[in-house]
């Protein structure tokens, strides 16, 4: 397994989400509190270019770079998992101003502290796995 | 190298990302962060006891690689890329936040008082945010890149709902919370 195209690619998009401030507390209390358009800039520029991407690979049944036809699986359906469990995402990601992937790229960066909210997402999927089967979804 | 080491404008980087996500695909995966936490978990052994756990990671080796490479570009970034008079946060924001006893950025990218605080308090509350974070997303089977990104731009209304439950509960941390907690 060639691993080092995943490697170039995570380079990438470290790059990339702490360039454009991604990373940023900051970022995301201005976003939460629609002072600024430039998460949202992101947000909604990333999802039009995987629309059309998406699109495309769908329409003209594009093949993976081993050949195989791209397959997007669509997400399972269910009401009271997203909100509850969208909801208690949101509560965590406006209070540490990070997501699972800047966690990772802070962390990088040479925040340290963002260690301890590492830890607690480790803790906190646990958690879930834990008690998953007692939970609605 | 100043275009590279000024903030990137977003519809630049918002179409980089959209590039990051079908590159994945093309390489016949799917781009999802939170997922890598679940591995996390899994390497330690623990499914053995909790069944949720009881899966190949090793078969999600290559998140763990994407992982890596995204610490490695914050490093690359923040080394090499960085010019310190950025973050230029709305005013109004500056003003809010130092009400709350948060200093402005001034070149930072993230708030000294929350990330180079050492109290118990502090701890305290960036364990119970991450705790939130990661019992969220595997409960939302997402998190942004799982659901807003990928999810999103596959139209699909789960992921819709997922979107608006992170903004339902961002809203009410930034408005109602926040201002108790500092």
């Amino acid at each position: 397994m060639n691993l080092v195209k995943y490697l170039v690619v995570g380079i990438l998009f470290g790059i990339v989400l702490t360039k454009t401030e991604a990373v940023s507390w900051y970022r995301i209390y201005e976003m939460f509190h629609f002072q600024s358009f430039h998460m949202y800039g992101i947000i909604g520029t990333a999802i039009a270019t995987g629309l059309v991407g998406i699109q495309v690979i769908k329409r003209k049944k594009l093949n993976d770079i081993d050949g195989m036809p791209i397959e997007i699986l669509d997400k399972e359906k269910g009401n009271a998992r997203y909100w509850i469990g969208g909801i208690l995402f949101g509560l965590g990601w406006a209070l540490v101003g990070a997501c699972p992937g800047p966690i990772f790229i802070l962390l990088g960066a040479g925040f340290y502290n963002v260690t301890f909210v590492l830890l607690g997402a480790v803790l906190g999927t646990f958690l879930y796995g834990l008690i998953k089967d007692r939970l609605p979804h | 190298m100043e275009i590279l080491s000024q903030t990137w404008h977003w519809s630049i980087s918002g179409f980089l990302i959209g590039v990051v996500m079908l590159l994945l695909l093309y390489f016949g995966k799917t781009f999802g962060m939170s997922s890598n936490l679940r591995s996390l978990c899994a390497m330690t052994g623990i499914g053995k006891k909790v069944s949720f756990f009881d899966w190949d990671w090793k078969s999600q080796r290559w998140n763990l690689v994407v992982v890596a490479g995204a610490m490695i570009g914050g490093l690359i970034a923040v080394q090499f890329l960085h010019d310190a008079s950025k973050v230029s946060i709305n005013p109004k924001t500056i003003e809010q936040l130092s009400l709350m006893g948060i200093d402005e950025p001034n070149g930072k990218l993230v708030p000294s008082s929350i990330f180079e605080n050492l109290s118990p308090k502090m701890i305290f509350i960036l364990i119970v945010g991450g705790i939130l974070i990661g019992f969220g997303s595997r409960y939302a089977g997402g998190c942004t890149s799982g659901h807003a990104i990928s999810g999103l731009s596959n139209l699909q209304i789960p992921s819709l709902k997922a979107v608006v439950g992170f903004f339902i509960g961002g809203l009410i941390m930034a408005h109602f919370l926040l201002p108790l907690i500092f």
